[in-house]
């Protein structure tokens, strides 16, 4: 399976689900705006933030909103951090599945501590009740990923809508109970900062500083384990115990996060900050502290802009932040962003066409003096060149003013004639072709695979005696070309035209 | 029995005086039976590999050759049977056993450069929590240096042609400085140099009294790059010195009718001959 795909896939799922979210936030909002006593059931406008609100978050004016952001920022940087692994072990989506596995056990934890008679709201208590069906979640699908022959992404999409419908079931009963009201447990499922106090942020605090410390200290570990389990187990590194590991610091982090972001985006947390990096550098110490900081950044833009417009729910919020990162990355990233990558196309394509103007003029030349000696004026007319090749008129007079501009050709009147620098790439291209050629012919049993035509000169991929020989070869041809013919004609005649 | 045919060609080809041990036994495999789903995938393997030789493990493709490869260093679960390197369990002399999977195995994608890559084969020695440092990174360079790409040592592993990723995966397992190589089909579309640069390493090691068990594909190169081999599909057809084993009936019994490669191997046969 290749990483490229399992990325776009798991970045498509968040995708898909913020969309679902938004959604989803529509239509609730008209059931659970009831509440709030102080506004009118039918003011549902998200209002602008007033002057002093922009003021009192910017400036961190109040005590709440300096805890939330502290918190939401280190939960993004543990989560990008910890989300570089499991992206690239490719098990992005069993956090999402913990995630929404953990939504029976909210409700349940709920229950239990009302029934004994404790406080049903207690943030340990849920979170506890969350870890204990999330883990199961994921049980199940080890489980049925091992035994069965199903594959991993059925086994998920199985045991995170079964635990997710089951836990909104639940919730529904709760919201019926009589003892204990149950308002704001649906906070778990959008992600709800404003609830967050000092002891909620401190635990994050606990819970991202055990996650950073651990990836840290198994940093050479997990990148081994990621790169290539079978070595790292042949090497005797214990790969079940260290994904174990792993999979225990997500959990730690999924569990403490669903407050903050909700369990159905919580994933976005582990995922989009790390394919966000991912398009900057090529070194992994560079995509995993980047990933924490461009988590941090985006939980702390998203928990902002949440806290000035108090009805659009952190979660959504701070995905979209992070999603904003990630677009910028995926256009202007300098390792292998799209305008990167493009550009890079478009150079190579440019350095294809102008050899082949090169080799094509040499030939050209070639045939007009068969003598060989190369003589400053001589020329070809562009329509000559053009038929030589099958490109486009416009593609060739763009070749031509790039290879103008890089002073190999000159044009005069419409016709083009070479530079003396010019004329020593043209042969040395011509050679080297020419050689290639000759090679495919007399070597015709070697698989192409194993020719790489890309390399830049020929001696850096065969060996120096076969280049020799070739060069002998070349020279048997016959006597009155000096730089001997393209060999398709001496050893095939009649192959071309 | 086998391996004294092998010892004197060995003592042959050398000539020089380090001459593998005649009782040394490299790596000894005994029942070993491997099952994947419903029905095993390699069936009573019992082998015992000289020390000091290049061994070629071939067969057709589903034979089971990297299942046992994958067997010996309990990668996969045995279903029986026994393995003894140096005299030893697997586990106990691992850090003699340098390992090369098979290209396609791992992701080429991933974040990290050549150097990275060798210095994974140190992560054992390195220790637990515990980063790479100087030594380790000049021994990864030395490594590389001896595969040739030492140039090549920063550059991302995906913009690596195919034979320069090989030559980095040969790297990895020539930091550990193991005793026993096991090698996932290392000449698999490879260029034409990197080729001949793994039989010339492969020489090498095994003049330094080391032992190399490859996976190899291209029967017809086996007689010239091995001097050992063992024929597998699913059971042992065959296994020992290639003047006896590598013949037209065993191969034959190997790869059934499908083979057409006979005559030429015959003829390759014929070649080593006049060489020795």
């Amino acid at each position: 399976m290749s990483g490229k795909s399992s990325k776009v896939s798991s970045w498509r799922t968040v995708a898909a689900r913020l969309l679902l979210v938004l959604l989803l936030i529509g239509c609730s909002e008209s059931v659970a705006l009831a509440a709030p006593a102080s506004r009118s059931i039918a003011d549902r406008s998200v209002s602008w933030p007033t002057a002093s609100q922009w003021r009192r978050v910017l400036f961190l004016e109040d005590y709440n909103t300096r805890v939330v952001l502290l918190g939401v920022a280190v939960l993004g940087a543990a989560a990008g951090l910890v989300g570089s692994f499991t992206l690239l072990r490719k098990r992005a989506l069993l956090g999402d599945a913990l995630a929404h596995a953990s939504t029976p056990g909210i409700a349940l934890a709920f229950m239990f501590a009302t029934a004994l008679g404790l406080d049903g709201k207690s943030l340990p208590v849920l979170l506890l009740g969350a870890t204990i069906t999330g883990v199961l979640g994921i049980g199940v699908v080890l489980v049925v990923r091992s035994q069965t022959r199903l594959k991993e992404d059925a086994a998920l999409g199985i045991v995170l809508s079964v635990f997710f419908g089951a836990g909104v079931a639940l919730l529904g009963i709760v919201q019926q109970m009589e003892s204990g009201s149950a308002a704001g447990l649906e906070g778990f499922i959008y992600g709800k900062t404003a609830s967050m106090n000092a002891s909620d942020a401190r635990l994050i605090l606990v819970a991202s500083g055990i996650a950073v410390v651990g990836c840290l200290l198994l940093f050479k570990e997990f990148k081994l384990l990621c790169f290539d389990e079978n070595f790292a187990g042949s090497r005797g590194m214990p790969v079940l115990v260290l994904d174990l590991c792993l999979m225990a610091l997500v959990v730690l982090v999924t569990i403490v996060g669903l407050q903050a972001v909700g369990l159905i985006l919580v994933v976005a947390l582990f995922v989009t900050p790390t394919a966000a990096a991912r398009f900057w550098t090529e070194k992994l110490w560079r995509v995993a502290g980047l990933s924490a900081l461009m988590g941090g950044v985006g939980g702390v833009f998203g928990a902002a802009a949440s806290a000035l417009m108090p009805r659009l729910p952190s979660g959504a919020m701070i995905v979209l932040a992070s999603t904003a990162l990630f677009a910028f990355s995926m256009f202007f990233g300098t390792a292998r962003g799209v305008l990167i990558r493009w550009l890079r196309r478009f150079r190579v394509n440019r350095r294809v066409r102008r050899r082949h103007l090169l080799r094509g003029l040499y030939e050209l030349l070639e045939l007009d003096e068969p003598d060989s000696v190369f003589r400053r004026d001589a020329r070809v007319p562009v329509e000559t060149v053009l038929a030589t090749r099958s490109w486009s008129r416009n593609q060739l007079s763009r070749t031509i003013a790039s290879a103008q501009h890089e002073e190999l050709i000159t044009l005069r009147e419409d016709s083009i004639g070479l530079t003396q620098s010019g004329y020593v790439q043209a042969a040395r291209l011509t050679r080297e072709h020419r050689l290639w050629e000759l090679y495919l012919i007399t070597h015709a049993e070697v698989a192409p695979s194993r020719v790489d035509r890309d390399a830049d000169a020929i001696e850096h991929v065969l060996e120096p005696e076969l280049v020799d020989e070739l060069e002998r070869l070349l020279e048997q041809q016959p006597v009155h070309i000096a730089v001997p013919a393209s060999p398709h004609d001496s050893l095939s005649p009649g192959a071309l035209q | 029995m086998d391996f004294k045919a092998n010892s004197t060609s060995d003592s042959m080809t050398n000539g020089s005086a380090v001459g593998p041990d005649d009782t040394a036994i490299a790596l000894s495999v005994d029942d070993l039976t491997v099952a994947y789903h419903r029905k095993p995938v390699i069936w009573d393997v019992a082998i015992d590999l000289p020390a000091g030789s290049l061994i070629g493990i071939v067969g057709p493709n589903g034979a089971g050759k990297s299942t046992l490869l994958k067997a010996i260093m309990n990668l996969v679960p045995r279903a029986s049977g026994r393995v003894a390197v140096f005299g030893k369990p697997y586990r106990a002399s691992r850090h003699r056993v340098g390992y090369v999977p098979q290209r396609e195995s791992v992701d080429w994608d991933f974040p990290v450069d050549a150097l990275d890559v060798v210095t994974m084969g140190l992560y054992s020695k390195i220790g637990w929590c515990l980063p790479v440092r100087k030594k380790h990174r000049e021994a990864g360079m030395e490594a590389l240096r001896r595969v040739g790409i030492a140039d090549l040592a920063n550059r991302q592993i995906s913009q690596l042609s195919g034979g320069q990723q090989q030559r980095t995966f040969l790297a990895r397992a020539l930091v550990q400085d193991a005793d026993l190589y096991l090698m996932d089909e290392p000449f698999a579309a490879v260029d034409a140099s990197t080729e001949k640069a793994i039989v010339e390493l492969l020489r090498e090691l095994k003049s330094r009294g080391k032992t190399v068990v490859v996976i190899h594909h291209d029967l017809q190169t086996v007689p010239e790059y091995f001097d050992y081999a063992v024929l597998l599909n699913m059971r042992v057809v065959a296994h020992g010195p290639i003047e006896s084993v590598f013949t037209s009936e065993n191969l034959q019994k190997t790869y059934g009718g499908r083979l057409t490669l006979l005559d030429e191997v015959s003829e390759a046969m014929r070649r080593r001959e006049r060489s020795l």
